[in-house]
């Protein structure tokens, strides 16, 4: 069929912000919509509150909403722009949802707004748990028996006709709290109760617990003549139990016969066609019973999902892009394959490699969080790689995951604490640990017996050990084992995966020397081609992965060219924002004519789509990986400062093999990261900065202390996302700290800063050609310095900083750009306080900032950045002073703490948000109210505040008390607070702290009785007993604020919203005024 | 696992692969095919229409399941060889009960293993499908050259009669008869009578005709059209087999004799010898279809199968007679996937709709010749 000529105008709905289970995979797969819909000539509207998107760049659509995802404001959309129907299945569960909530509350109709790609009865079935499991059991396809129960009593009946051992799931907890597995009738009662009490509603899921079962991911699609293909076939390497999404995964399915694998085919297509998906992608995940075969279905999932992202990257099989061709009335094969091009899309990919996919973890920055992973997803990314074979695949990705891991070898039994980590629990550490055992004497059959991993994975895992030992026997047989290392046997190392720095460690050699006497033997990686079809089809797209084998197919040009290197696996503090600007500086050099050769290892980014860079490696991020594909494409530059910390620490290596970094040098970059150079700097060209100084031994930091006094802060030196930083108000903490920080980060020492207290803090972002530095943007942040920048609200332009403090920041900037030969992208962040404007660092790169940056002002500053690294003047591209900005654009921070059951939900100077959201009106107050808005936690209007606040605030809680009261807001507060709001009269209830007599603050939130709160603890003491109530605002989703000025903040805009509505307006119509 | 000696590919074009071998150690020679099947190697090696050839998989890891004896699709293993890229060391599956290289090696079959498999694909797909020799005892390149080179040539062979049974047997045993259901355990009621041809038969042929209430006569290659007609069937099956169609001329006769008589429902072999008794003319493709995931359109209505290939020859549409209509053909390369011939009763198709190994899309075709059966008995 043709497409649809009914429909002329498209609203997209994007997925919101990052959050654990949702990432930048949907900006991939929304973005793809975006471009294919408007190449098919449709009109494409765009809602996402996401800035640090590529869907959100106003090239992308022809109407762009950086708004809130609720039905309120993309009604106010859908009123302006009139669309003729909504593609809702590329945004993640948030875009469905959102379409339900359209429907349901009559906006659809209202407007006449059909919805393409799933109908809201197929969104319904797949989405509520039990109605599919009815649609299953009526079209024979097999569920776990499962019941909804609300006392023991029930449970004990449920359990009767499910039988042990069962899965408990507690209803609306977060992150899976109060869930478990009961193996025995003793453990039973336990659980269920704990599950009971946990859930706020008294309900809790019994279900056949399928735990120890093989886990296996279909990506299907299926067009509106009912032609169903599988796009790919997923098998998770941990069993049943821990979510696909913490799972390492490979592709294609290893351990199914045709026999079973065709039953699952079959079984995916019954259930497409149960749940009502007439066109486009769905996921289904089954398990299967490794002793019997028996097979269950899990659940489907009708849209593109962080699976199908992977699918498409495994397989070169652009599923969202097809997806949204389908919705709009094309069948299979009418669409072409872009790899084969002669070939349709109606075919299944078969592949000849194999593709790994190993989840990242942030568990270190969130002290008290249960690191076992189970049913609900904890990893904030993820890493992904190709090989011949599943060692090589596997050796690939776990160095690409960038957290100092070589690949899978002995050396990973040296990682801290792998001691204490269990076997037989998954955790983050579990692969790493099978690692240990096998080389430590343990069998196979002992990990398989532990970990119920399919025996087929453990034997390819004892193949890689056995071949680590082996040579490691060489390099202790002897004198100059690098001597005895043949072409033939080296190869048969690299086949399997293995980095240069094993074989080094293996051989008591460096890296570098293994690395030269690899290449003067002649043992170096071939490139092939992701081409879709097993090579069935010539492949016409340059999507490359490495192997050790022969006959490579890189085919490169001599075109004059440029490699741009990605930011690997999110991670918190280094995410999506670092991929947009990688994204950004592709298009940017093609305009200038260059060939663009794009190197990462991020499954679920824009930058890995293969056509956004001209060529894809898809390799970890790693200076032996990298070096490789120098040595094949020879670039004329390497462009670093755009995928974030990653590739900067890659920079020094890179230089010193000879290697053409464009942009700011190898050398400024280390200037800049190393404080003692930077501060010498600082003072030659009389810039403030803290006080500071570098302590490797408690004396050390007692002497610094004398001389800069508390407060300090504390960290260790050279790390991005503030990891393990914090502020020591006395002796004690900091001595507490010191201890903890000697295992954080062996061997560097600790920076230890005069804590710049109550400043304002400041992020600049600035381009400059190396003479002329330009400000794109000047960011005050709304939480006062001691919030990690990442963390921090901020709002662009500054509402509360004077014309006096601005200039002196622009000369700041200036003096710096210049002084650091800055070419290309930098960011500073100030500490203003009082009258003096504090450095507090500068980063020669990118930064988070710089999407929000250009959103804001309309000017694509990484596109200037990086043709400015190509040689291009400011003045040549036009860029000469800080552009105007109408109006006032809020960032919000997004942090995972109802995914973390048990972190403290309080800001510091350690980053810990996943994600953003923007907001923007013409008056401040309406901007920061739709952040908050955006940001899942929106602001009362009426009801009750509960202030509870450190004596240094309680002067400024008065006049926010008054405004409140003013407003016809209840007052509560605990003691201290509440005779300050007593003294000046105001009316107030007293509520205690969390375990103090009478009714509790933790009471209150429980029973519903407060709307927002505001607390600013001080000291530990104080963060530690008013936990309880922090975690209690999180768990009832109650807004919460932690800082004076944030809470200034919130009050100037609840007011505002009083005053006036909230109203939406477009990108492209906001850069027209 | 043993410790697997060095062994040596060699193509008739001088080409070398490197690799070890596995199953049976010796030499072996044919033509070098490959197969981008995911899962099925099992029901590859068995199905007898790869008779001869010398099969590259191209998925990398082969064996990681072992082999069950449910999965054969005939009693042995017909092909010449399998080339693969990483030999399973383990058996992990539990309906295994042996693994990949004691079941060739049970079979006297060579298996070479650690060979770059995608090189090779892409040099087959570049050169074409040709003669080929491996050794896993005497890997000289020289002496397989010439073993390659004096080897026989497809064109022009009929393989056909080397794979047929040798006398006529009866076949019941419905799907999945491992599962002990009454249906599968051939008790239901079989209205109709089947002589099915076997030019090279699969298993699974036999058993979703059963399981819809055939009861199937499998019969030499060489059986007259007379005989045939003297087993008063309902309908005549032309199974699927190796080799050169045009060199089965026994075979063309007894088809064209039977056109008209009854209903005829080809398969694969089956198919190009019913286009050729029809009138129609085959030829001999560069590297063939070989794999489960090739589009297949039905032509009347436009729906797209993903089917299992195993195809070296293929029917020229252009020579098709006037009353015979392509009735599927494949997206990738437009080739004729199957005809129907309504005056005759008799339609065909070129790819394997009892998959096995592959997907389950094209069933539809069994139910036809089911109707086409009832039909004709309402009408006799
Ligand atoms: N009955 C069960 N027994 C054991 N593990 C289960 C069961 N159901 C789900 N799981 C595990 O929980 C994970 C998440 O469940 P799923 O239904 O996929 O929820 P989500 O929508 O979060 O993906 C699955 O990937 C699986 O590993
Ligand atoms: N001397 C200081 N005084 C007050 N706050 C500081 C000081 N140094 C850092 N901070 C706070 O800590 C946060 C993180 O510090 P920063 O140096 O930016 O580390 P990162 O490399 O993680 O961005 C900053 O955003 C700021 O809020
Ligand atoms: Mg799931
Ligand atoms: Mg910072």
């Amino acid at each position: 069929m043709p497409k649809r000529t009914d429909i002329q105008k498209i609203l997209i709905i994007g997925s919101g912000p990052i959050v654990i289970g949702q990432a930048c995979e949907f900006d991939y797969s929304g973005a793809q919509a975006c471009k294919v819909l408007r190449r098919e000539g449709y009109q494409v509207v765009l809602v996402n509150s996401n800035p640090a998107t590529i869907m959100t760049d106003p090239d992308l659509a022809d109407a762009t909403y950086v708004e809130p995802l609720t039905v309120e404001l993309v009604e106010k959309v859908i009123q302006n722009e009139m669309p003729d129907a909504i593609l809702p299945t590329v945004g993640g569960q948030t875009a469905l949802n959102l379409a339900v909530a359209l429907q349901e509350s009559g906006v659809l109709e209202k407007y006449d707004v059909s919805l393409l790609g799933a109908d809201i009865q197929a969104i319904q079935l797949a989405e509520d748990r039990l109605k599919f499991k009815e649609a299953m059991i009526a079209s024979n396809v097999p569920v776990p028996v499962s019941r909804y129960v609300h006392s023991v009593e029930e449970a004990w009946e449920a359990v009767e006709e499910i039988g042990f051992p069962t899965l408990i799931r507690a209803s609306f907890t977060m992150g899976g709290a109060g869930g478990g597995v009961a193996n025995t009738r003793d453990e039973f009662e336990a659980v269920v109760s704990h599950g009971l009490r946990q859930s706020p509603v008294g309900e809790v899921l019994i279900e056949r617990s399928l735990v120890g079962w093989k886990e296996y991911e279909l990506e299907v699609m299926r067009d509106n003549a009912n032609n169903f293909v599988v796009v790919c076939s997923i098998e998770n390497v941990d069993p049943m139990g821990v979510h696909t999404g913490d799972s390492i995964t490979v592709a294609p399915a290893q351990t199914l016969t045709d026999r079973e694998y065709q039953h699952l085919r079959d079984l995916a297509r019954t259930i497409m066609e149960t749940v009502g998906v007439e066109t486009g992608g769905s996921n289904v995940q089954f398990a299967v019973d490794p002793a019997t075969g028996e097979v269950i279905v899990i659940e489907m999932n009708p849209r593109v999902s962080r699976s199908s992202a992977l699918a498409s990257k495994a397989t070169g099989f652009p599923i969202a892009k097809i997806a949204a061709l389908l919705a709009v009335g094309y069948t299979l094969d009418e669409i072409p394959n872009d790899i084969t091009r002669e070939t349709p899309a109606s075919f299944e990919p078969s592949i000849d490699y194999c593709v790994v996919k190993m989840p990242r973890w942030n568990f270190e920055k969130f002290p008290g969080v249960d690191p076992t992973l189970g049913p609900q997803m904890k990893s904030v990314g993820e890493v992904m790689a190709i090989g011949r074979t599943f060692p090589e695949a596997l050796n690939k990705a776990i160095r690409g995951l960038d957290i100092g891991a070589p690949g899978f070898s002995r050396l990973l039994s040296e990682r801290d604490g792998m001691a204490e980590v269990p076997l037989h629990l998954p955790t983050a550490q579990r692969l790493f640990k099978i690692a240990s055992v096998l080389n430590n004497g343990g069998t196979p059959e002992d990990v398989i017996e532990k970990t119920a991993f399919d025996p087929w994975f453990v034997s390819q895992l004892q193949e890689l050990v056995s071949c680590e030992q082996e040579l490691i026997a060489l390099g202790e047989g002897s004198e100059n084992p690098l001597e005895v290392l043949t072409a033939v046997y080296l190869q048969k190392v690299k086949r399997l995966g293995f980095s240069d720095a094993v074989i080094a460690n293996a051989l008591g050699a460096t890296e570098m020397e293994v690395r030269d006497k690899r290449k003067a033997l002649g043992v170096i990686p071939v490139y092939y081609r992701v081409d879709t079809c097993a090579a069935e089809f010539e492949a016409f797209t340059p999507y490359l992965y490495s192997t050790y084998e022969s006959h490579c197919e890189a085919e490169p040009t001599d075109k004059k060219k440029v490699m741009i290197l990605g930011g690997g696996p999110n991670r918190i503090g280094q995410g999506i924002e670092f991929d947009y600007c990688c994204v950004h500086s592709c298009w940017a050099l093609s305009e200038l004519g260059y060939e663009t050769i794009m190197v990462n290892c991020n499954p679920e980014t824009v930058s890995t789509d293969y056509d956004t860079a001209d060529r894809l490696y898809f390799e970890p991020l790693t200076l032996e990986d990298v070096l490789n594909i120098v040595d094949l494409e020879q670039p004329e530059g390497v462009i670093v400062q755009f995928g974030g910390q990653t590739p900067i620490n890659l920079t020094a290596g890179l230089a010193a093999a000879g290697v053409p970094i464009w942009g700011t040098s190898a050398a400024s970059i280390d200037l800049a990261e190393d404080r003692g150079q930077f501060g010498d700097l600082l003072k030659e060209l009389e810039i403030d900065h803290p006080q500071w100084g570098m302590a490797s031994s408690p004396e050390e930091a007692q002497a610094i202390v004398n001389r800069i006094g508390y407060p300090v802060l504390v960290r260790p030196s050279f790390v991005l996302g503030g990891r393990a930083m914090a502020i020591a108000y006395n002796d004690e903490s900091m001595l507490a700290y010191l201890h903890e920080a000697a295992l954080v980060s062996a061997g560097n020492p600790v920076l230890i800063d005069q804590f710049i207290e109550d400043a304002f803090e400041v992020d600049v972002d600035a381009v400059s050609d190396g003479n002329r530095v330009v400000i794109a943007g000047v960011m005050q942040h709304i939480e006062e310095a001691g919030i990690h920048s990442g963390d921090s609200a901020c709002v662009l332009p500054p509402y509360k900083i004077s014309l006096y403090h601005q200039n002196i920041m622009q000369d700041y900037c200036k003096k710096l750009g210049r002084a650091l030969n800055v070419k290309g992208l930098m960011n500073i962040q100030f500490a203003i306080k009082d009258d003096i404007v504090y450095v507090i660092e500068v980063n020669p790169r990118a930064s988070r900032t710089v999407p929000f940056v250009s959103k804001a002002t309309g000017v694509p500053v990484a596109k200037m950045a990086a043709q400015v690294q190509a040689g291009k003047t400011l003045d040549e591209l036009g860029f000469v002073e800080m552009p105007k900005i109408d109006g006032f654009f809020v960032k919000e921070a997004v942090l995972p703490f109802n995914k973390l059951p048990g972190a403290d939900a309080l800001l510091g100077p350690e980053m810990r948000s996943t994600g953003e959201v923007m907001g923007h009106a013409s008056r401040f107050g309406h901007a920061f109210i739709k952040s908050q808005i955006a940001a899942g936690v929106p602001l009362p209007t009426e009801g009750a505040v509960l202030l509870t606040v450190n004596q240094f605030d309680q002067g400024t809680v008065l006049r926010m008390a008054r405004d409140l009261h003013r407003m016809g807001f209840t007052l509560y507060a605990t003691p201290g607070t509440a005779t300050a709001l007593e003294q000046a009269s105001l009316p107030v209830a007293y509520v205690s702290k969390a375990n103090g007599p009478g009714i509790t603050a933790v009471d209150l939130i429980e029973d519903g009785k407060v709307n927002l709160i505001i607390n600013t603890p001080l000291g530990q003491q104080a963060h530690e007993d008013q936990k309880a109530m922090r975690q209690a605002a999180v768990r009832h989703n109650v807004p919460l604020i932690t800082t004076m000025s944030a809470a200034q903040a919130a009050v100037s805009g609840i007011q505002a919203l009083l005053k006036k509505d909230l109203d939406v307006r477009s990108l492209q119509h906001h850069y027209q005024i | 696992m043993k410790n697997f000696p060095p062994a040596l590919l060699v193509l008739e074009d001088g080409t070398q692969w490197s690799g070890l071998g596995f199953g049976t150690f010796g030499d072996t020679t044919g033509e070098i095919v490959f197969n981008t099947s995911l899962t099925g190697y099992q029901e590859i090696l068995t199905d007898p229409s790869y008779h001869g050839q010398l099969i590259t998989m191209t998925m990398p890891h082969i064996g990681n399941y072992g082999v069950s004896s449910e999965d054969d699709e005939s009693d042995r293993v017909w092909a010449a060889a399998l080339i693969v890229r990483s030999l399973s060391p383990v058996v992990s599956n539990w309906r295994a009960n042996q693994s990949l290289p004691d079941y060739l090696e049970e079979r006297g079959v060579v298996g070479i293993t650690d060979v770059n498999t995608r090189a090779l694909v892409r040099h087959i797909r570049t050169h074409g499908a040709m003669r080929a020799a491996i050794s896993s005892t005497d890997p000289n390149p020289e002496r397989l050259l010439a073993l390659a080179r004096n080897s026989r040539d497809m064109n022009g062979l009929d393989l056909a009669i080397e794979v047929s049974c040798e006398t006529p047997y009866e076949w019941m045993e419905g799907q999945d008869w491992w599962q002990p259901k009454e249906q599968n355990l051939g008790m239901l009621e079989r209205p109709f009578h089947v002589v099915a041809y076997d030019f090279g038969i699969k298993r699974n042929i036999l058993r979703l005709l059963a399981s819809r209430g055939c009861r199937v006569t499998v019969v030499p290659a060489t059986t007259t059209s007379d005989e045939v007609m003297a087993m008063n069937p309902d309908g005549v099956f032309l199974s699927n087999g190796p080799g050169d169609p045009a060199a089965v001329t026994y075979a063309i006769e007894n088809i064209r004799d039977l056109l008209n008589k009854k209903p005829i429902f080809g398969i694969c072999l089956g198919h190009q010898l019913l286009a050729l008794a029809l009138g129609a003319d085959t030829y001999k493709m560069k590297f063939g279809h070989r794999g489960g995931n090739q589009p297949v359109q039905v032509v009347e209505s436009g729906r797209v199968q993903i089917s299992s290939h195993n195809h070296g020859f293929a029917v020229d549409t252009n020579s098709l007679p006037n009353d015979v209509v392509m009735s599927h053909i494949n997206l990738n390369d437009r080739v004729c996937e199957g005809i129907s011939a309504p005056n005759y009763k008799a339609y065909s198709v070129q790819y394997h709709p009892e998959s096995s190994p592959g997907p389950h899309d094209s069933d539809e075709l069994f139910d036809k010749f089911i109707t086409l059966m009832s039909e004709e008995k309402i009408t006799a």
